[in-house]
């Protein structure tokens, strides 16, 4: 039996990124609020240590910083008709833990969606009819980017976003990317200084007519104090960003843009090392008592509280609900249920060009400074002639030199001996990649639940998830690639190599953690988990933020909207919820 | 000063956490920002002789990995590299024990897409594996092992192992190679805290400065080389003549 503990107003479970915004706001209303984190402590002098966090072997490779697959695993399989089988070592996306969570170590593109994003399916309806949509289950997100924008400004300023405007109140700026729905203010940073490989790549992608920009970053181009007081640094480029957490105060994360305020409050507590086991609901299952959890020496706690946030990975967030009883899981045949619907990921491809000539000295490099080119991204162009919807950025960010994973060389050459070490040698400095970053729509065979097999550390069964690549993705994803070849030629290397997307999706090989979908947000309870507000229509004290809450991934990376969701739910608690708790703020 | 207050605050007193910074014991930190002098957790040097190898493994895998990365004129073979110490101490810790991965039953043969299904750890692989390579070759090649071949016996068998054309029974050689050639490029590229790049002599051999963390003098000099040399974690071998 779980020990009950003295009851608090509100109870996060997940101490990152929105954990740490949503702690932030509800306790200036004056609410006590604990976040329980079932990583670690971890801040920057200690943790992301100067003295030895350029360590390419512990933090890229073996990961130290990242869930381990003994704490917590999931099962994947391609489609239903195969049996999911665990994954045993994280490989195609890499789970935070910790407090700060993945947001210690993201690269930090920072993007807004667009209009056109937040309505996929009216938009596309409405713009090339039903029939090109049929194959997917695209939705709207139940709010618009309007309603949006003040929360994306939160955001930004709050991390001090480094990047140009393209469309200010509807004004086209020079040297901002003239695609990006109409924001009221400049970013709070000027774009970072661009190293060789990107502004090479820029010059290439304006030669053949497109309209390269600086991508949004979380590292900083200046120093900075944000809105909280909190003091940050230029970022050094020191090429150890993505995977890694950043000893120089210049990324983006909880720990260098609100823990230092958050954790001096009497009315915040942290608990780190536990672990919510699940939220306790009441009776009827109509109401959250607060959760149970179990700390590091195998001891079970209750605690109650009138409110009980969802702020963990969105994988988790989903899980939580289902493992909770919040909402009915998804069932693929029947369409039926909403927990575990449309998961979704990104499509992404890329490509190598190798030169003779040229130095890029890959290694000056930071894990969101380079170009975009948003001309084939959502729904910028016309789709009109063409056989799929969404689009992909193609970006050009060189985030690393490191050479345990960054060795390129040309198609033919030995993976040993002499002649690998030369083409090594030989390619290391002089070769400039870019990359595609596309949407991932929903499609109804594609979605999460829990194992029937296989079970965690405590004995609960593992989210399982079934996912490939849609026929549409792929269509997307090779039109885009024949862009990017256009560029490449037009940067005349002596050979370009493209990998390009095809299924079926590989859980091994790293290509993204931007796990989207399982609690989506929408305006119908029949097809979404959750309320325009993140409140869950079944169980209306729980709130779920994340990327949980997106109903289809677009071709950016989504930490600028799970940040300015957050700030959105958290309004939407202050300035409303608080005032009548416990009633749902929309009506299903 | 609220930045030297500590306050480490149960929230009731029932409650038993131990309200240390260290990963294992659950924790309630309000009221401050917690720290404490010599929290961090830096790597540690490795220390002469074998960790996990037997005597007459550790000769097979300085053979291997001075075959994969052979001595030339642009840097020293794989074993003078430390690449076979730099093995060893993986296999004797978290990775070759498989500690931090999922290992729980039922085991099952999935499609290549679900990744590595085995249970055995690499450790275990590397184990299993050298005997059976040693058996392997004792049978075929006048009962001489790896490390008795010449260097193009060696060769020649590494490449049919790569290509999966040598039968080594319940184990499968081709993901023995590519576990064996994984771990000889970690360690020829990795700091040298762990055993391997001596000297840091692959960073030196491609021009990747190591662990400096401060380009902004460089970021716009473009197409140009970059001027310093290496440092590792540990430092660089002319700042220990400094005072």
């Amino acid at each position: 039996m779980a020990r009950k503990l003295p009851p608090k107003d509100v109870v996060i479970v997940g101490l990152g990124w929105t954990g740490a915004i949503l702690a932030h706001e509800l306790t200036e209303t004056g609410l006590d609020v604990v976040a329980i984190e079932r990583g670690p402590w971890r801040d920057t002098a200690t943790d992301f240590n100067i003295g030895y966090m350029q360590d390419e072997l512990r933090y890229a490779v073996r990961r130290d910083l990242f869930l381990q697959p003994a704490q917590e695993a999931m099962t994947m399989r391609n489609t239903t008709s195969q049996t999911a089988l665990p994954m045993r070592d994280y490989g195609s996306f890499l789970p935070g833990t910790g407090v700060g969570g993945a947001g210690v170590h993201w690269n930090g593109h920072t993007w807004r969606f667009w209009q056109s994003d937040f309505e996929t399916k009216s938009h596309l309806t409405q713009r090339y009819g039903e029939g090109r949509i049929a194959d997917l289950q695209v939705q709207d997100w139940g709010v618009t980017y309007d309603e949006m924008e003040s929360a994306y400004d939160r955001f930004e300023y709050l991390c001090g976003i480094s990047g140009k405007a393209g469309n200010l109140n509807g004004n086209i700026q020079e040297g901002g990317n003239p695609f990006e729905s109409a924001r009221k203010r400049e970013y709070p940073l000027p774009p970072m200084q661009m190293p060789y490989a990107p502004t090479l790549f820029a010059e290439g992608a304006k030669s053949v007519g497109y309209h390269p920009f600086p991508t949004p970053s979380a590292n900083l181009s200046k120093s900075y104090v944000n809105p909280l007081g909190i003091a940050m640094g230029q970022c050094t480029m020191c090429g150890f960003c993505e995977r890694f957490g950043c000893a120089n105060y210049s990324k983006s994360s909880a720990q260098t843009t609100i823990l230092p305020l958050l954790m001096r409050k009497s009315n915040f507590e942290a608990r780190c090392n536990s672990e919510v086991l699940q939220v306790n609901l009441d009776g009827a299952g109509k109401m959250a008592k607060g959760v149970t959890y179990i700390d590091s020496s195998g001891v079970e706690w209750e605690q109650p509280a009138e409110m009980v946030l969802l702020c963990a990975y969105g994988l988790h967030n989903a899980r939580l609900m289902m493992l909770s009883k919040i909402g009915k899981i998804y069932d693929p045949q029947t369409g039926e249920g909403t927990v575990g619907r449309n998961y979704c990921y990104q499509t992404n491809a890329g490509i190598q060009l190798f030169f003779e000539d040229k130095n890029f000295n890959p290694f000056i490099a930071s894990g969101a400074c380079g170009q975009t080119v948003d001309d084939f991204n959502g729904d910028a162009f016309d789709h009109g002639s063409l056989d799929f919807v969404g689009g992909a950025g193609i970006n050009c960010i060189p985030t690393n030199g490191r050479p345990i994973g960054f060795r390129p060389t040309p198609p033919g050459t030995p993976r040993w001996g002499s002649a690998w070490k030369k083409a090594t040698k030989d390619n290391y400095l002089s070769t400039l990649g870019f990359s595609s970053q596309g949407s991932s729509y929903a499609a109804r065979g594609n979605y999460l639940d829990l194992d029937p097999t296989y079970k965690d550390r405590f004995g609960r069964p593992l989210l399982r998830m079934t996912f490939d690549f849609p026929d549409n993705d792929i269509r997307m994803s090779h039109w885009v690639s024949d862009r990017m070849v256009e560029i490449a030629k037009a940067l005349k290397p002596k050979q370009y190599v493209e990998a390009r997307r095809n299924k079926s999706w590989n859980s091994v090989p790293y290509q993204s953690t931007h796990n989207t979908g399982g609690a989506i947000m929408g305006a119908d309870p029949k097809t979404s988990a959750v309320n325009k507000y993140l409140q869950s229509w079944d169980v209306p004290n729980v709130f779920v933020i994340g990327a949980s809450a997106f109903p289809q991934n677009a071709g950016k990376n989504p930490t600028g909207t799970v940040g300015a969701l957050a700030f959105h739910a958290a309004d939407a608690i202050r300035n409303q919820y608080l005032r009548n708790p416990g009633a749902a703020l929309v009506q299903a | 000063m609220a930045s030297t207050r500590r306050q480490f605050l149960t929230s009731a007193a029932a409650l038993s956490f131990v309200t240390i910074a260290s990963q294992t014991y659950a924790q309630t930190i309000s009221g401050a920002l917690p720290w404490h002098p010599f929290a961090g957790d830096p790597p540690q040097p490795s220390l002469a002789g074998w960790y996990f190898f037997k005597p007459e493994e550790a000769r097979v895998i300085e053979a291997i990995v001075d075959r994969l990365i052979p001595a030339d004129d642009l840097s020293v073979g794989g074993r003078d590299a430390g690449c076979a110490a730099f093995i060893d101490r993986q296999l004797a810790g978290s990775f070759g024990n498989s500690s931090r991965l999922y290992t729980q039953g039922p085991y099952a043969k999935g499609t290549p897409t679900q990744g590595y299904q085995g249970e055995a750890t690499p450790a275990m692989r590397y184990r299993a594996g050298l005997a059976a390579i040693d058996a392997y070759l004792r049978k075929n090649k006048n009962d001489r092992g790896f490390a008795q071949l010449n260097a193009q016996e060696q060769d020649d068998f590494l490449k049919t192992l790569e290509a999966g054309k040598v039968d080594l029974g319940a184990i499968d050689g081709k993901t023995l190679f590519d576990l064996f050639l994984q771990n000889t490029m970690e360690g020829f590229f990795a700091d040298p805290v762990y055993g391997g790049n001596r000297d840091m002599v692959s960073w030196k051999m491609i021009g990747f400065p190591g662990a400096r963390y401060d380009y902004r003098d460089h970021i716009t000099k473009h197409n140009q080389r970059y001027p310093l040399g290496p440092v590792s974690i540990t430092g660089a071998p002319d700042w220990s003549h400094k005072g």
